[in-house]
């Protein structure tokens, strides 16, 4: 099953790749020194910034019948109240993909109607001279409304027509299984939350417009507010050169963006724009509420024949947010499969990815109701799993490029000591304590997308590289210099890779866990391009020590350049340039994914959890958990980690904390801070510990990685979950758990 | 925010006199900050009294403890008279909010704490505690954190501070300084339930400060401790939590001081509780039928009736923690 290896382009050693490094940003950020959308001013020859706050509607549907912003306007230092009474008409345009990554329907605009689609829209901007006085005077803007009852109830609302997946005959092969199951799981809505609030300074030059914003997509803002304001993209330049956390947030241009543009260009002032903590909670998207309906059939031994997927998922009225669902299709090998998705039209704002988009959202149902029948048939859950093991992609019928989901487990059961786990639920107690273990499995697209890079060596035998990529806290802009140090033979302090400029050469997103296929296989690319450049320049050069040599027996190693056969033999960058009258050696290069796909490429994940459930309380404590990651290669151990604990903490939260509250009365947002919907803290994540499968897959990306950054927050859920069932017998099947589900009776 | 005034009171008296003519006093601020952001709070002058010589901590002569209303929350929970005198207190304290915020939290400003409650803290919805008559969205809203005890038709929010609840137990006293002088109240009628009148949390009067709280001597030897109960292990209020002081002579109970946290409009005293101890032997049978009368009189509102129960649980639980050594 292990496919032929792609030929290698480099053939230059591996140093820096692999190997575990801090970020090289890492004392910027510790020392306060990097700047982050918010952050710019005057040190960017930004001058004369004003401040914007938004006016959010106060009901959860209607219109808007007045808006009296005398009281804001005579407020000191208060310029000017832009609203839908006020604001020009702006052209527009149509912004679809791949310029955008809008879902389908009708965006949300600024100020353009009396419409009010959901609680907390933007009604009206303020913006004064000081932050304080354009928040005061927020506040003194008095909105009327005509509200009606929003519509809000997931599951008693009508939905869209259902997206159905269907292979096999499910119906049929269901009602003739041995065994059949049948759950409903429910999952409460999510928000980001990342550490670095939505923030936007924007500042016209004439018909030119530069933002400085918080985007993991440079291109987006570009793209987006060009459409808007009907100006070219190459008239609109966005900067983003730091992202204090996304995990999916800020993958889109959400109104705001255009509300604070349109208050620069009115005002002919540069403009800053920052969502309160508050506002974050319907001023950009948020992880869809789920009800996930499961109909299992099994052979007694365990075999699937039958799975039935009925889910129904949040989006707003006026766009259609769909998540990627899939992972039921692909994980087990299973005949007989139907998915029916449909999308619930709410009076809420506009849904988004977030972490594990989809996927952590599948594994929560389909991870579960193993973990169910695992229990009912009395197999042990991997065992369970090992035996729907399949031999190909059950959706495609492609083979893995490379699936060491079986590794993961068997790793896993040792490292976690998974034979400790006693199959009777309820039966081990510490004291107040039951105490439980679960596990669960994942997957996530091995993905990537056309990027382009651009590198420029020095004279000084350093080198820039730079793509249009952006780094919301992986490490993009140090596991790039790893690649690009490889490729060029240098140590990594002579390399700096450059991002967040959409003048830049062109990246896609950064989400997905696909920029290290993507940007990450550019970089490489482009790198050895220049690097053979240089060999070329040496190797024709008749004053050079390595002139003669045949191009393909010369590499690179700390910058020295030198035949294979004779490392003493050889010179360096600097003296290759500086005998060459050369002030630096450039390539562009780029990668392009292969136009067909052979293979199935997925990044797997196996967790273990053990919690513990305070048998009269009801709160559940994680112990330790462990993930085991069958991820490709692994460029930063450091960072990988760094994902992976992240990734593994978040799950924590979708199990058992994390639940935006809503008013069904008028959509308030009932916990919109960091008080009240509850993050883990510290003291919730103990033992956490992550484990990588040794492996490339060069099917996946030149560079041999499937991506990390998604499928670590697959199946975590699922795996505490399951541990709560094995520690007190009691099936909860709504996330997040709390401790009234799990009031025993004495 | 509103705009304001600010000014630094340097003696007691100058802090009076600035109250009485409508001044705001603000210590740690780390409420009332926070409120006057939300608008919440528009005090148009702040006084702050944090420069007053009121932040000492000490024993009183017959083994009270005396807490100033300016000492912070961090070095309270750190005191050594406190730990081993009154470790509920140092307990509640240190279960109380993060580090950060007890390092700027005084002991005065957590009593006086306000509501939690998410309509409270939000203008845009009614709320008869911010202005009264407006109507309560609690009542018929989601109420998974709101009182199951001492509420009215008028409000239903909890009393959050934890400290409280120990004070609560152990039946402290407010020392109180004004334009008329001193008095001294004892915690129970200074925390006010809402009854009709939910926007008065406080028996305070114009220019009335907080300056000590007070723990009357308990007899000795006495066992205490406080049990929060909460969704997150760190940083958050208490779902419900327990205050339970022992004592506990020739195998019998002689006194038994209980109150409860996350379930009343104010911290909630259990005397039925309290008597049902009184002059039996500790057992784990006690502690269970003490602690079914943890929540008589529990009204639950549509998401909080779980509270009830866990309430129960949680007295047992602490009655047992403390008491069950014998
Ligand atoms: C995120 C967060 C989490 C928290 N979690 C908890 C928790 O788990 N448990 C808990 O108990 N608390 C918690 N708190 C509340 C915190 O303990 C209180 O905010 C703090 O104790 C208030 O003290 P302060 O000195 O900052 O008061 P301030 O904000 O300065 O004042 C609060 C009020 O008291 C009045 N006041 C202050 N001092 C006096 C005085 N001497 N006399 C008369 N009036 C006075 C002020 O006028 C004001 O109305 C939390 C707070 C936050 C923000």
């Amino acid at each position: 099953m292990t496919p032929q290896p792609a030929p290698q382009p480099a053939r230059q050693p591996q140093a820096t790749v692999g190997t575990p490094r801090s970020r090289v940003d890492g004392r910027l950020k510790v020392t306060g020194q990097a700047r982050f959308a918010a952050d710019h001013g005057p040190a960017d020859g930004i001058d004369g910034i004003v401040h914007a706050v938004l006016v959010d509607a106060t009901i959860g549907r209607g219109r808007i019948t007045g808006i009296d912003t005398r009281a804001a306007l005579a407020a000191p230092d208060v310029l000017t109240v832009i609203h839908h009474g006020n604001a020009p008409r702006l052209p527009y345009r149509d912004n679809s993909f791949p310029d955008s990554i809008h879902p389908p329907g009708e965006r949300l605009r600024a100020f353009q109607d009396d419409h009010v689609r959901f609680f907390g829209q933007p009604v009206a901007v303020v913006v004064a001279t000081t932050l304080e006085a354009a928040r005061h005077a927020a506040r003194l803007v008095e909105a009327t409304y005509d509200a009606e009852p929003p519509q809000l109830d997931l599951v008693t609302a009508p939905a869209h027509e259902p997206d159905v997946y269907t292979r096999g005959d499910a119906a049929a092969a269901l009602a003739s299984a041995p065994v059949q199951l049948e759950m409903t799981y429910r999952m409460g809505r999510n928000h980001h939350n990342a550490m670095e609030p939505h923030a936007i300074v924007a500042r016209w030059d004439g018909d030119r417009l530069t933002v400085w914003e918080k985007t993991q997509w440079v291109a987006d803002p570009r793209n987006e507010l060009a459409a808007v304001f009907g100006i070219a993209q190459a008239a609109v330049r966005c900067y983003s050169r730091f992202v204090g956390g996304a995990f999916g947030n800020s993958g889109r241009t959400w109104v705001h963006s255009v509300a604070a543009a349109l208050a620069a260009r009115e005002l002919r002032r540069p403009v800053k724009l920052v969502l309160s903590r508050r506002q974050l909670y319907f001023g950009i998207g948020f992880r869809p509420a789920y009800e996930y309906g499961v109909r299992l059939g099994s052979e007694r031994d365990g075999r699937l024949t039958a799975v039935v997927h009925d889910v129904r998922g949040e989006t707003s009225r006026y766009e259609r947010h769909s998540d990627d669902l899939a992972l039921g299709r692909m994980l087990y090998d299973t005949p007989h499969f139907r998915q029916d998705v449909r999308l619930v039209p709410l009076d809420v704002n506009t849904p988004t990815w977030m972490r594990g988009p989809g996927w952590s959202t599948t594994a929560t149902a389909l991870e579960t109701s193993l973990d169910e029948l695992a229990h009912e048939l009395g197999i042990d859950p991997i065992e369970l799993r090992i035996r729907n093991e399949p031999a190909d992609d059950p959706a495609t019928g492609q083979p893995f490029s490379t699936r060491r989901l079986h590794e993961c487990y068997t790793t896993g059961m040792r490292e976690f000591g998974w034979h400790r786990r006693s199959s009777r639920p309820r039966a081990v107690r510490e004291g107040d304590w039951l105490i439980g273990m679960g596990m669960a499995a994942g997957a996530y697209p091995a993905e990537s997308a056309p990027a382009q890079a651009h590198a420029r060596l020095g004279a000084d035998g350093t080198v820039v590289v730079r793509s249009a990529s952006s780094d919301m806290g992986p490490g993009t802009t140090t596991s790039m210099a790893q690649v690009a140090a490889d490729a060029l033979g240098l140590p990594m302090w002579s390399v700096q890779f450059q991002l967040g400029d959409s003048t830049m050469p062109p990246a896609p997103v950064h989400a997905l866990a696909w920029t290290m296929a993507s940007v990450g296989s550019a970089v490489q690319a482009t790198c050895d391009r220049l690097r053979r450049k240089a060999v070329a320049l040496a190797v024709g050069d008749d004053r050079s020590p390595l002139h003669g040599v045949p191009a393909d027996e010369v590499v690179v190693r700390r910058g020295w350049l030198h035949a294979r056969a004779d490392p003493r033999r050889g010179e360096t960058y600097q003296q290759l340039l500086a005998r060459n009258g050369r002030t630096h050696l450039e390539a562009v290069g780029g990668y392009e994914p292969p136009e067909e796909i052979r293979y199935s490429m997925y990044a797997y994940s196996a967790i273990f959890a053990e919690v513990a459930v305070d048998a009269r309380l009801g709160i559940v404590r994680v112990r330790r958990m462990l993930g085991v990651f069958d991820a490709g290669r692994i460029v930063n151990p450091k960072l990988a980690d760094s994902q992976a604990h992240g990734g593994m903490i978040g799950g924590l939260g979708q199990a058992l904390l994390e639940h935006t509250v809503t008013d069904p009365r008028d959509g308030r947002i009932l916990n919109a801070n960091l008080a009240d919907y509850l993050v883990p803290t510290n003291a919730d994540a103990a033992d956490i510990r992550a484990i990588y499968i040794e492996g490339v897959d060069n099917e996946a990306a030149p560079i041999g990685v499937k991506g990390l950054g998604e499928v670590v927050q697959v199946g975590v859920a699922p795996a505490i979950a399951n541990a709560v069932f094995n520690a007190t017998g009691r099936r909860v099947r709504d996330l997040p758990i709390t401790p009234e589900a799990l009031l025993m009776p004495r | 925010m509103f705009p304001f005034t600010y000014t630094r009171a340097t003696s007691v008296h100058e802090a009076i006199e600035a109250g009485e003519r409508g001044g705001r006093y603000i210590a740690g601020g780390t409420t009332l900050v926070d409120l006057m952001r939300e608008t919440v709070e528009r005090p148009s002058a702040l006084v702050d009294i944090v420069g007053l010589p009121l932040s000492d901590v000490s024993a009183t002569p017959r083994g009270g403890l005396r807490i100033g209303a300016l000492a912070r929350m961090a070095d309270v929970a750190a005191d050594p008279v406190v730990r081993q005198t009154y470790p509920a207190v140092a307990q509640a304290l240190e279960l109380s909010a993060s580090a950060q915020l007890r390092n700027m939290a005084t002991i005065g400003g957590n009593v006086m704490q306000r509501p939690r409650c998410a309509y409270f803290r939000d203008v845009s919805a009614p709320c008869n505690r911010r202005e009264p008559g407006s109507g309560c969205s609690a009542l018929e809203g989601y109420n998974r954190t709101h009182a199951i005890l001492g509420t009215s038709e008028h409000c239903v929010a909890t009393h959050p501070s934890d400290l409280a609840v120990v004070l609560t137990a152990f039946e402290a006293t407010v020392h109180l300084v004004g334009p008329e002088g001193r008095r001294a109240t004892p915690i129970g009628h200074f925390l006010l339930p809402p009854g009709d009148t939910p926007d008065q949390e406080q028996d305070l009067r114009p220019g009335e400060l907080i300056v000590a709280l007070e723990i009357p001597p308990l007899p000795r030897p006495l066992r205490s401790g406080y049990l929060k109960v909460r969704d997150r292990e760190s940083y958050e209020f208490a779902l419900t939590s327990v205050a339970v002081a022992l004592h506990i002579r020739g195998g019998v109970i002689h006194t038994a001081k209980v109150a409860a946290g996350g379930v009343g409009t104010i911290p909630w005293k259990l005397p039925a509780v309290e008597q049902h101890l009184v002059g039996r032997r500790p057992s784990p049978d006690l502690w269970g039928q003490a602690a079914e009368r943890a929540a008589d009189g529990a009204r639950p509102l549509v998401h909080n009736g779980f509270k009830t129960e866990l309430l129960r649980r949680t007295v047992e639980r602490q009655l047992r923690i403390v008491g069950g050594r014998s």
